[in-house]
């Protein structure tokens, strides 16, 4: 078992191009989308990164291919030093335990037909060496307990709880097999906001009992703070910027992250009116066919020719103090300006 | 076929004098169920003015979205039924009018943007279609006239190359873009009051900051009065002049939206604006409303929040406590809104 800040997961150059065929009989393919294209960063025991960005920007994808649920097409990821693309069998097993996952909709992601014992027990199934056979069903209600929830009602359905509690009936099912790290996707932006609060709080107690690391993935952007002692922000498929939450929060140096932080409302109406707000113009463009330089140039006000030219890396720039992947990467408290 | 006494769009909005836009009283909705009568809106109260922005704030189940249904005159009925309210806009009773009438006010004075722009668009006819669709049924205008200001209101809307995308259909635009074609739909035959129901929920942060400048935009244009539905304390701050609280199909707070913000006076108000994460207290365990919201088949008795109010005494479990009256334009449904604004819980 490693320690804590010990590494734990690492990611180098992961890429996902997902193929673009045409024609029914023959197919050929015609380009690929490209989902995830050169994702690094590292992961420390009991540490929480959080990976924000819009919607179409890969971070789903990058959440399946940590699952091993995704061949990536290049990269590596290795958990606890066990590379996940070439492990197979009783290997790919044991590494698939370490690392599980929370997913977004608690309305989808239980089977209806399973009670709650079976749902929770069922990573029992394929991992039996965790809980022997006679051992589950106490198994099961410990885990019950653990998220907060009513062990006797181990028989009920997922219909019989509400979309809180069937979260935790989630995030139980992610614990059984003891994992060291959680990909959380979006865990709370399908539930009520009075519920949202509760969720999160649970997430950080389990953390700090199991000594567990989350990825957490999540598009409200003061959650992913509270939460995260490191975030990376992501724009079609590639890391823009990655520091610790208050680096990326009070010193944003990419565009996109200045962007992104000043769209989020804030929730205080003192100083609307003076309050700094960058609005883009346009929506994101298609993965299938990514700008050429940086991906976020035909979106950015700062844009010149190098950055359609050459591709700005994910490194430290002068009087940033953390990586950013722009050619004008510029400090700048967005969320407490005004002006 | 019109009614003359709605026939009310050629009046100016300063004819009103002091009296709203829009009313809506005392207003009841209730849906037959098999599991029994669910009373969705239970006396909701609101008032609204030209050029203003009323934010109705609530979670789901709250009600918040029947009672704009409600307004609009879409709900089905049956299974809805309205036994008591009544909904005024300009001084006329809009539950009282004949289906024609009130056909005639939709779209026309009282228009509505949608949350999901792609199940409320029609896939197979082109968006140009379903903008010059507004023009031609209500202004009776021709095809030709009418695709001419659907171009211009897309133009409006700022949707790039209006003119070689109005013959595009819905799925090949882009989320945020869809909706910028509501609102082009919504706003086309300039209505005085919109209501725009969780118009950017499905939206990402930067689409929804765009979205929300436009409605902000197009509201200062022609002093439209917005009745804003969400659950996004942030977009409310942003935009609100002044809030409306649902819980459990009522009102719990009502109030100009710096008031609320600086010192909420419910228990329910006050819960919700400090679970939200702040930087200062990162770390430290967020703040939780304990337990669930109500189920509307088995409401609690007295108080719908009562099981999860840290305020709560004796009373609050048997008497549903009115909407007090704080100041001429604040109320909170609360017997102890005196604790609550003073933080002191009893």
């Amino acid at each position: 078992m490693a320690s804590k800040g010990e590494l734990i997961l690492e990611v180098r150059d992961l890429v996902k191009h997902f193929p673009l065929t045409q024609g029914i009989v023959v197919k050929r393919q015609i380009g690929s989308i490209k989902a995830v294209d050169g994702v690094s960063f590292d992961l420390h025991r009991g540490e929480t990164l959080g990976i924000v960005g819009e919607s179409g920007c890969g971070k789903s994808t990058l959440a399946k291919l940590l699952m091993a649920l995704e061949t990536p097409t290049s990269g590596s990821v290795r958990v606890a030093g066990k590379d996940l693309a070439t492990a197979k069998g009783a290997d790919l097993k044991r590494i698939r335990r370490n690392i599980q996952m929370v997913m977004q909709d608690p309305y989808t992601s239980l089977n209806p037909r399973m009670t709650v014992g079976d749902i929770v027990g069922e990573p029992f199934e394929i991992h039996a060496e965790v809980a022997p056979k006679g051992d589950r069903r106490k198994k099961v209600q410990d885990l019950l307990e653990v998220v907060g929830l009513n062990p006797d009602h181990i028989n009920r359905y997922p219909h019989q709880f509400s979309g809180g509690q069937r979260q935790r009936i989630g995030i139980a099912r992610g614990l059984a097999l003891q994992p060291e790290i959680i990909v959380c996707d979006e865990p709370v932006s399908a539930l009520d906001v009075s519920i949202q609060a509760q969720v999160i709080n649970l997430l950080e107690r389990l953390q700090d009992e199991f000594g567990l690391a989350y990825i957490f993935i999540a598009h409200d952007l003061s959650v992913v703070r509270h939460i995260s002692d490191r975030v990376a922000v992501m724009y079609l498929g590639k890391v823009v910027e990655i520091g610790k939450d208050t680096e990326i929060y009070d010193r944003p140096s990419h565009p996109y992250t200045q962007a992104l932080l000043s769209a989020v409302p804030v929730p205080d109406p003192e100083g609307r009116e003076s309050r700094e707000r960058i609005i883009l113009q346009g929506d994101p463009p298609s993965p299938a066919n990514p700008p050429s330089g940086c991906r976020f140039r035909t979106r950015c006000w700062k844009a010149q020719e190098i950055c359609a030219q050459e591709e700005p890396l994910l490194q430290i720039r002068p009087g940033v103090g953390h990586p950013s992947a722009c050619h004008f990467a510029e400090a700048h408290d967005v969320v407490h300006a005004t002006g | 076929m019109k009614n003359p006494s709605v026939d009310t769009h050629l009046l100016p909005a300063d004819n009103l004098g002091t009296a709203p836009l829009l009313a809506v009283d005392n207003l009841h909705v209730e849906f037959k169920t098999r599991q029994g009568l669910v009373r969705a809106v239970n006396g909701v109260s609101y008032a609204l003015h030209a050029g203003e922005t009323l934010a109705v704030l609530g979670e789901s189940g709250s009600g918040k979205s029947v009672t704009a249904q409600a307004i609009m005159g879409i709900l089905d009925m049956p299974p809805a039924n309205i036994p008591k309210g009544e909904i005024r806009f300009r001084g006329t009773d809009l539950l009282k009018l004949s289906d024609n009438a009130r056909s005639q006010i939709r779209g026309q004075q009282i228009a509505m943007v949608f949350q999901d722009a792609l199940s409320a668009l029609n896939p197979v006819f082109t968006v140009g279609w379903q903008i010059a669709e507004m023009f031609r049924v209500h202004r009776g205008m021709s095809k030709k006239a009418a695709y001419a200001k659907a171009i211009e209101l897309m133009d409006r809307v700022r949707i790039p190359a209006a003119r070689q995308r109005v013959n595009d259909y819905p799925h090949q635009f882009s989320g945020g873009m869809r909706q910028r074609i509501m609102i082009a739909m919504s706003i086309a035959l300039d209505p005085e009051v919109l209501i725009a129901d969780e118009p950017t929920t499905a939206l990402d942060v930067t689409v929804q900051a765009q979205i929300m400048e436009l409605l902000a935009e197009l509201q200062r244009d022609s002093n439209m009065a917005m009745i804003l539905i969400t659950h996004d304390l942030g977009v409310v701050a942003d935009v609100a002049d002044k809030i409306a609280v649902m819980y459990g199909g009522r009102i719990v707070e009502n109030a100009p939206v710096h008031d609320v913000y600086k010192n909420p006076a419910h228990p329910y108000t006050k819960g919700l604006l400090e679970s939200i994460p702040r930087v200062d207290l990162k770390g430290q365990e967020l703040y939780a409303i304990k337990g669930l919201p109500p189920n509307l088949l088995d409401m609690p008795t007295g108080c719908a929040f009562h099981p999860r109010c840290p305020y709560r005494q004796d009373d609050c479990v048997t008497d549903v406590p009115p909407l007090h009256e704080i100041s001429g334009t604040r109320s909170s449904a609360c017997h102890y809104w005196r604790e609550v604004l003073d933080g002191v819980q009893g």
